[in-house]
């Protein structure tokens, strides 16, 4: 879909620093204006506009019918989104944090990821549902869960992050207008992360499917996605000085994977280090560097290796910064690269 | 001395706390104390006749279509049968009372209301018989497909009756469950969902008495399933599930209570499953056949017909004609059943997404290249 399209009746704005939310809200406002089917729910979406203000204003501007604050429980509120979309319905989700999506767990998985299948296609998921993911804003604990690895091994789903401001708006857009379900996780600390953007006329960003190099670098390729982006970019920066030009690749979507890119880059660069938020073990790290060892073994200079959170539940706010991936210890990582041989 | 009586005081009067409203008065909403029965009762005689021989027409056929079903375990045709026999008059009940347009949600063991809804028993079957998931279109036959995650179809019911309601549709969701499944956290979810947002729902509980092994005071210390409504502030009714009179009307109410904007019903009906969970399930091991005899005194086709056959309404010619006509429908279940079905393997990639992706692209090649690799053996000009 474009992802360029100008809802009507918006007036022209210039390009002027705009936040990540900002945009998230933008493209549910536009999607609304466009489609009288996408409809937005979730607890506190009305009047407050969300706890993090993605939905902020569009109660007032489409009413409660479009944009639903809705009881309290959100295996309900999934399988009420599954049974609107039954009836034509595209709606779109919000889970308050990420921790709180567990409930609607089986729905997600029973229902969500598989009523296209297990209808022959008569019954396709057209359902976004928008997930705030990852720590790094001090929240205390089950506010800071990174559960993609939890989705992504659910057949069926899409799995999407974006990790700029541009990619914030045209991919919530492609995901509402997608056929199938999209689990959209939204980095929370990223939220107020800015960029110059111009609401009326955003940037085209690559569809959802494929992964962007956001740095070309020929030494070494950091692959990563949502939070960890302006850490791997930072990481990159600093290695300058120990002589690394590292490339950076945005995965953006975890499902569907971009094989392509990613192999491209590490049979270019020949190391890769991998960094997520999420813990390491059974994390999606494990299998993008399997998939890079099926494709490139002939390549590589070196093991794949993963920075990722520690192995342990999130931690409180005080000690999560031992947790998140940094910069010291995604620079630690290409320094194992096995450079000297 | 209390306070309004201190002199000089200003009168107090109790108050209740500033944010308190009255809410729903929960006495209309309260189930009978015992289950609703019309048959064997003076209410019976008001019934209309041709809809008497035809839920007796829609018995016969559901109670030789469930025997059909358990004979096509023990052949190999069917993967697993919950088999309904005993519980017809609710199956066939939750069938009739729907409109062309309405919806009904079924439970992996409400095959029969989908074949007395009109669909092909074969295409109803497709689940049990492991060839795919869904074997009919949802949307053509307005029903859901067979859900054996518990309860989980229930907001799914509450979501489409609350989009067709949006959307100014006349549309009602008729959802099936166990008893075992109103302990699912989806049941409590739904009926909160649906009454909050006054959808065109009805909540059909078949209170069988069992969730495979585990008996109901086991699940629940409730005074009913049915009171369960009061909390949610819909009414709850209670019924004689072999009482296919009675659930005629009971679920008629509730769903035409939907249609006029009244919100959702939930229908507690009290029967029995006659058979094992399944056909791989062990019943004695946890009931004894004193219990199940005393319900074969309760049968829903013997309620029926003592009715039928004392109001003149019903007899040797007309048993043997509904005899005849459900003897067809089992005869060619029976064959259509014993043909094997044409399966393509590649189907599995198909539906997944709305388009492939690489991965399955590539997965996709993989088992066709094996296939062919199968088939160049089976031929014979393998290596
Ligand atoms: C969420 C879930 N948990 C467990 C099961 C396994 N299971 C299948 S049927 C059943 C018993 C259900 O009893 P009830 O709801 O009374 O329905 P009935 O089988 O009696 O029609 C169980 C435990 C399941 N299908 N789904
Ligand atoms: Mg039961």
């Amino acid at each position: 879909m474009s992802s360029t399209t100008v809802a009507p009746g918006t007036k022209k704005a210039a390009a002027k620093p705009a936040s990540m939310a900002q945009a998230l809200q933008r493209a549910l406002r536009d999607a609304m204006a466009e489609d009288p089917t996408v409809h937005v729910m979730g607890e506190d979406v009305g009047a407050l506009g969300g706890v993090f203000r993605i939905t902020d204003g569009l109660v007032k501007e489409f009413g409660e019918d479009r944009c639903t604050d809705t009881p309290l429980a959100e295996a309900g509120i999934l399988g009420a989104a599954v049974g609107m979309a039954m009836y034509g319905l595209r709606p779109v989700v919000e889970m308050q944090f990420d921790a709180f999506a567990y409930p609607a767990f089986e729905q997600l998985a029973s229902h969500v990821a598989k009523m296209r299948n297990r209808t022959r296609g008569a019954l396709p998921m057209p359902l976004t549902i928008r997930i705030p993911y990852g720590g790094g804003i001090g929240g205390v604990e089950h506010h800071s869960d990174s559960s993609e690895a939890y989705y992504m091994a659910t057949p069926g789903l899409h799995v999407v992050t974006p990790a700029t401001v541009e990619d914030a708006y045209g991919m919530l857009r492609e995901a509402i207008a997608s056929d199938d379900p999209v689990v959209f996780l939204e980095p929370k600390r990223l939220y107020w992360s800015k960029a110059d953007w111009s609401p009326d006329t955003p940037a085209a960003v690559a569809p959802i499917g494929k992964a962007v190099v956001r740095r070309p670098g020929r030494s070494a390729t950091l692959i990563t996605y949502g939070p960890s982006l302006p850490v791997c970019l930072e990481a990159a920066e600093a290695a300058t000085a120990e002589g690394w030009d590292l490339e950076v690749v945005d995965l953006r979507s975890l499902v569907p994977f971009d094989d392509e890119t990613v192999a491209a880059s590490v049979r270019r660069t020949g190391r890769a280090v991998v960094v997520h938020e999420s813990a390491g073990f059974g994390g999606p790290g494990g299998e993008i560097a399997a998939r890079i060892t099926e494709r490139c073994f002939h390549h590589l200079e070196a093991p794949v290796l993963r920075v990722a959170g520690l192995d342990v539940p999130y931690p409180p706010p005080m000690l999560e910064r031992h947790h998140l991936p940094g910069v010291d210890r995604v620079l630690d990582a290409v320094a194992r690269l096995q450079w000297e041989d | 001395m209390t306070i309004q009586e201190m002199p000089g005081s200003t009168a107090y009067r109790p108050s209740p706390p500033p944010a308190w409203q009255p809410r729903t008065d929960p006495a209309p909403l309260l189930p009978d104390s015992s289950p609703y029965r019309v048959l064997g009762t003076e209410a019976a005689a008001g019934a209309d006749p041709a809809l008497l021989r035809r839920l007796y027409a829609e018995l016969v056929r559901g109670r030789r279509y469930n025997a059909q079903a358990t004979a096509l375990t023990r052949q190999g045709r069917l993967a697993v049968y919950p088999s309904s026999t005993g519980q017809e008059a609710c199956e066939v009940a939750a069938a009739m009372v729907l409109q062309e347009q309405d919806w009904l949600f079924p439970s992996y063991r409400d095959t029969l209301a989908v074949v007395a809804r009109g669909l092909d028993p074969v295409q109803a079957l497709t689940l049990l018989r492991g060839d795919w998931h869904t074997g009919y279109d949802p949307r053509e036959s307005r029903i859901a497909p067979l859900c054996t995650p518990l309860a989980t179809q229930l907001p799914h019911a509450v979501g489409l009756a609350h989009a067709a309601r949006l959307k100014g549709d006349d549309v009602v969701a008729l959802a099936m469950v166990g008893d075992g499944g109103t302990s699912e956290g989806d049941f409590h979810e739904a009926l909160n969902f649906a009454a909050v947002w006054q959808a065109p729902v009805v909540f059909l509980v078949q209170n069988n008495g069992f969730a495979i092994s585990v008996p109901l005071a086991k699940q629940t210390a409730a005074p009913s399933l049915a009171h369960k409504a009061v909390g949610y502030g819909m009414p709850g009714r209670l019924v004689d599930g072999n009482d296919a009179v009675a659930m005629h009307e009971v679920l008629s109410e509730a769903v035409e209570r939907a249609r006029r904007g009244g919100g959702p019903t939930l229908v507690e009906a009290i029967t029995y499953r006659m058979e094992a969970h399944t056909n791989a399930d062990d019943a004695t091991r946890y009931r004894g056949d004193a219990e199940v005899d005393a319900w074969r005194d309760h049968d829903p086709i013997t309620l029926l017909e003592r009715e039928l056959t004392t109001r003149g309404l019903l007899d040797e010619d007309g048993i043997r004609q509904a005899k005849e006509a459900a003897e067809t429908m089992a005869a060619d279940l029976r064959e259509r059943m014993n043909a094997d079905p044409v399966l393509d393997p590649m189907d599995l990639f198909t539906h997944v997404y709305a388009e492939r992706t690489a991965q399955l692209r590539e997965q996709e090649s993989q088992l066709r290249a094996e296939l062919e690799a199968e088939a160049s053996v089976e031929s014979g000009d393998g290596r």
